[in-house]
């Protein structure tokens, strides 16, 4: 069943290449069949190699499938093979299932759209790419599927180019990757330099072999490097700039790639490469660093923000941020198993935010929402479900994942990590509450016009809306502390080092054994304690927040405005390099290479300008030039014998 | 006595040419020419070519000199009409590259850089088949296609001749 | 005697004649006349080489450099004629519109 792998890439390239061809050309009907079958088909494959991976005894969980030679040049070898692995499997279910119900939805969201069958080309691409990223089994076939979903999310963000904003997010997208893109370019080749081989196999069994000291420089260059590049596509600070932009796309793409996978191609780098990561314990403080300060960061933009995708936005950076912190104490496990019930339930939460912003005719502004739940009930409960996941309430997906990882920064890591992802936990509960109640509760602002308009989304975009929040119910006893069935699946991966056995007297020997469980209902309380601020805040009181804005005039706006981050860039890095651009255009490439071209053409003109008046038109001096040249050639073939 | 045929006739020739380039009258210069044919057809019977020599009167002296001449009387010029010139400093080069040009030929000439093969055809062999006979056992024989291309390209020239001088079609 | 380079000497002296006619005359129909004498310059050769090599092929060849004389000389005084007809002149120095 294993052999089967490469047809999990192969569906949705076949999709692709049939909607990007001739789609213009199929109905509809046809083109939406199409794309959903390759990717179901993918589905099915993917379950089938789960399953095949199941089989085989834990330890032996590592399929390799080397599919071409794809590139040799002196030591330097590069093949195109596929990797499966336990980390890999569970990517590729995600991935194609999540991915299978957006395309679902999809077909509803998007049907009045003229550029339907471009849709869904980009969107079998982007399926295709996420699965080359998480399925390659070395570096630079990985670095391939990475810059492919950096291309389909610039695609598919600029998806109504038509629109200035649209444009402008998709090229700002690009841009920022290309910045991480650009770390992540020049880790493979200092990995190539420093273990002659980019396959995954072979480096990571050299690192591991203990052949580099822990801390050593290399490793931590690389290390560093490769973040780099995970922040660029992750979204964390320095680099996240782009990924509220990004929601200029259509939902449903924002729910399949801006939430649930391509934005968690990071973390899966970084928990792929975790063998490199923890012979750098300066890196892991890095990751672990940025990721709490984005997750806070990002929340308390969240806080404020009145765009129903935008709040969203922020707290898939937030959660990103959170997966961060997992990945840099070292929990990996937790850091995977949190990314995928965050796949679970932010998909359902953009499709849930999709279908109201549908109903509400493209409305996104909550201001001018509210009560709407007695007019699209289908949403409203699942929209439900995913809140209460993604606040962390148990025994919904996101208490799992989240408690986990808050353990695992306090056990493994420090008192910092857990009191900002604690403060960030309880933004959290409060922001998506706040958007909960001020979408859904409440009195009715929603203006006439858009009133009349109120209807439920079709059945096509409900049903991936339930499916996804029964995941999200269920996605969490997948890692019910101390039987964690997603620890043990992962442990060969992520070795001894993954996760943090909690029964009893094994937690670490210094931390009381009920720790996870006072860690439970601490959490809990903290969930529990911002939804009861955002109730007070929006159902009970809708007056306080005015105040509060009023009152804490500076921050409020400070927030509002997203800290002026994006002012911050344009002022020390977009401007000054665009000033830079337009003096090197006018400078060098007007004036140098322009000028040097031209010069040349110049030149030309005025020897031929100078010699054409060797044409005279009298035949009788052109015989003499020929009598002279005979005489030269008669001269030549005899003196020159 | 050959030789003084030679040398006679050769300076016939060459006076008769230094007279054709420099003779004001287009008519004389065609009788100057027709002159120097004549010459040559001459030394072509010296160097036992009876047959190249008739067909040197005959085509050259009589058919094409012929037509010059008809062109001449056609176009009745008279010698004012060589009155423009707009190079009349290339005379003197000229004359001095035709001297230099006689000299790099003598040269080539003196350099022995024309060697040829001997060929089976010996004056007595010629002499005993004929020179006629012979060109045109070879003319129809191993020069066949050439010939035959030969009209074709008379043909041509005949037409194109009728096609550019002709006023209207 | 007379050897072959009498003949080729006489032939280099024709054709220089025939070269500076071309280069000096400005009547189209006189540098017409050079050329052919030129042509018969190289004949001459032609069959001396024929001679003194015991070949035939000299011969041969006079045959066809005559036949393309004589079309030349067909094509070339009919091009006379007509540049005549529309210039009403046979001085090539007239005809100069071909240039820069």
């Amino acid at each position: 069943m294993l052999n089967l792998v490469a047809l999990i890439l192969l569906f949705p390239l076949i999709g692709t290449a049939i909607n990007g061809l001739i789609g213009k050309r199929l109905r509809k009907e046809t083109v939406g069949y199409v794309a959903c079958g390759a990717v179901a088909l993918s589905f099915l494959i993917s379950i089938l190699v789960f399953i095949g991976l199941l089989l085989l005894p834990p330890d032996a969980r590592l399929f390799e499938k080397q599919l071409f030679t794809w590139i040799e040049s002196g030591s330097f070898k590069s093949a195109a093979g596929l990797q499966v692995d336990p980390l890999s499997s569970l990517m590729i279910l995600i991935v194609t299932g999540v991915g299978f119900l957006i395309h679902i939805y999809s077909i509803g969201y998007m049907h009045h759209d003229k550029g339907y069958h471009r849709y869904f080309c980009y969107l079998n691409l982007f399926t295709f790419s996420m699965l080359l990223l998480v399925l390659s089994n070395n570096f630079l076939l990985m670095f391939i599927g990475w810059e492919a979903v950096g291309l389909c999310s610039y695609l598919l963000i600029g998806f109504w180019f038509e629109k200035k904003s649209a444009s402008n997010a998709a090229k700002k997208a690009f841009v920022v990757n290309r910045i991480g893109d650009f770390g992540f370019a020049l880790a493979i080749m200092l990995i190539f330099l420093t273990f002659h081989s980019i396959d995954f196999t072979e480096v990571f069994s050299a690192a591991s072999k203990g052949n580099f000291a822990v801390g050593s420089f290399s490793v931590t260059i690389i290390t560093l490097l490769l973040f780099m590049g995970a922040t660029g596509k992750s979204a964390q600070i320095p680099l996240y700039t782009w990924l509220p932009d990004a929601l200029e796309g259509p939902t449903p793409v924002s729910a399949l790639i801006h939430a649930a996978t391509m934005v968690t191609a990071g973390v899966y780098m970084i928990a792929r490469c975790n063998v490199l990561y923890m012979l750098s314990p300066f890196t892991m403080t890095v990751v672990a660093s940025v990721g709490a300060v984005t997750a806070l960061f990002a929340a308390s933009i969240g806080l404020v923000q009145n765009d129903i995708k935008r709040v969203l936005a922020y707290s898939t950076i937030s959660q990103l941020g959170y997966m961060f912190v997992a990945c840099g104490v070292g929990a990996f496990t937790a850091g995977i198993f949190h990314l995928m019930t965050h796949a679970f339930f932010k998909a359902l939460l953009f499709l849930g935010s999709g279908s109201v912003i549908h109903a509400m005719s493209g409305e996104q502004d909550m201001r001018k929402m509210g009560g709407l739940r007695h007019h699209i009930p289908t949403t409203y409960k699942t929209f439900l479900v995913g809140t209460v996941a993604i606040a962390g309430i148990p025994p919904f997906a996101g208490f799992f994942s989240k408690d986990e990882i808050l353990l695992e920064s306090l056990v493994r890591g420090n008192f910092f990590y857990w009191a900002i992802g604690a403060l960030a936990a309880f933004f959290t509960a409060f922001y998506m509450f706040r958007l909960l109640f001020m979408t859904f509760h409440g009195k009715s602002r929603v203006d006439h016009h858009a009133a009349e308009h109120l209807h439920e989304s079709p059945k096509n975009m409900t049903l991936p809306l339930t499916v996804l929040a029964g995941l999200s119910v269920v996605g969490g006893f997948l890692g019910i502390p101390g039987a964690s069935a997603i620890s043990n699946f992962l442990a060969p991966v992520f070795g001894e080092h993954g996760h943090t056995e909690i029964s009893g007297a094994e937690a670490g020997g210094h931390h009381s054994a009920y720790l996870p469980y006072l860690m439970m209902v601490v959490s809990t309380a903290i969930a529990i304690a911002g939804i009861y601020l955002a109730y007070q805040m929006y159902i009970k009181k809708p007056e306080i927040p005015k105040k509060l804005a009023e009152r804490f005039h500076l921050i409020y706006k400070l927030l509002l405005n997203k800290y002026y981050v994006d002012e911050i860039y344009d002022a020390l890095f977009v401007n000054p390099i665009k000033k830079g651009s337009v003096q090197l255009w006018k400078q060098v490439d007007v004036r140098m290479i322009d000028g040097s071209v031209n010069g040349i053409a110049r030149l030309v003109g005025r020897f031929g300008n100078a010699l054409r008046y060797l044409q005279t038109g009298y035949v009788r001096n052109y015989a003499f030039y020929i009598v002279v040249g005979c005489i030269c050639i008669l001269v030549f073939a005899v003196l020159g014998r | 006595m050959e030789a003084y045929l030679f040398y006679i006739v050769a300076t016939i020739a060459v006076i008769t040419g230094v007279y054709l380039i420099f003779e004001r009258n287009p008519v004389f210069s065609a009788l100057f020419l027709i002159q120097t044919m004549v010459c040559i057809a001459v030394l072509y019977i010296l160097l036992e070519a009876q047959f190249i020599a008739a067909v040197q009167i005959i085509v050259y002296a009589g058919a094409i000199m012929v037509l010059f001449l008809f062109v001449i009387m056609l176009l009745n010029l008279n010698i004012k009409e060589e009155s423009k010139n707009a190079l009349p400093f290339q005379r003197i080069p000229a004359v001095v590259m035709g001297i230099v040009l006689f000299a790099a030929i003598c040269m080539i000439i003196k350099s022995k850089l024309l060697q040829g093969k001997h060929g089976e055809y010996t004056t007595a062999y010629v002499n005993s088949v004929g020179n006629t006979k012979l060109i045109g056992n070879l003319l129809f024989t191993d020069y066949l296609l050439p010939f035959e291309i030969t009209s074709i390209l008379l043909f041509v020239a005949a037409i194109g001749a009728i096609m550019l001088a002709k006023r209207k079609l | 005697m007379i050897t072959i380079t009498h003949y080729l000497v006489l032939s280099a002296i024709l054709f220089t004649l025939g070269v500076v006619g071309v280069l000096v005359r400005r009547n189209a129909i006189i540098i017409f006349m050079c050329i052919e004498l030129m042509l018969n310059a190289v004949n001459l050769s032609f069959v001396a080489f024929a001679h003194y090599l015991n070949s035939m092929q000299g011969q041969l060849f006079v045959f066809f450099t005559m036949t393309v004389a004589a079309a030349e000389a067909a094509v070339g005084l009919a091009i006379i004629v007509a540049v005549f007809r529309n210039k009403e002149t046979v001085n090539i120095d007239d005809i100069n519109i071909m240039k820069w």
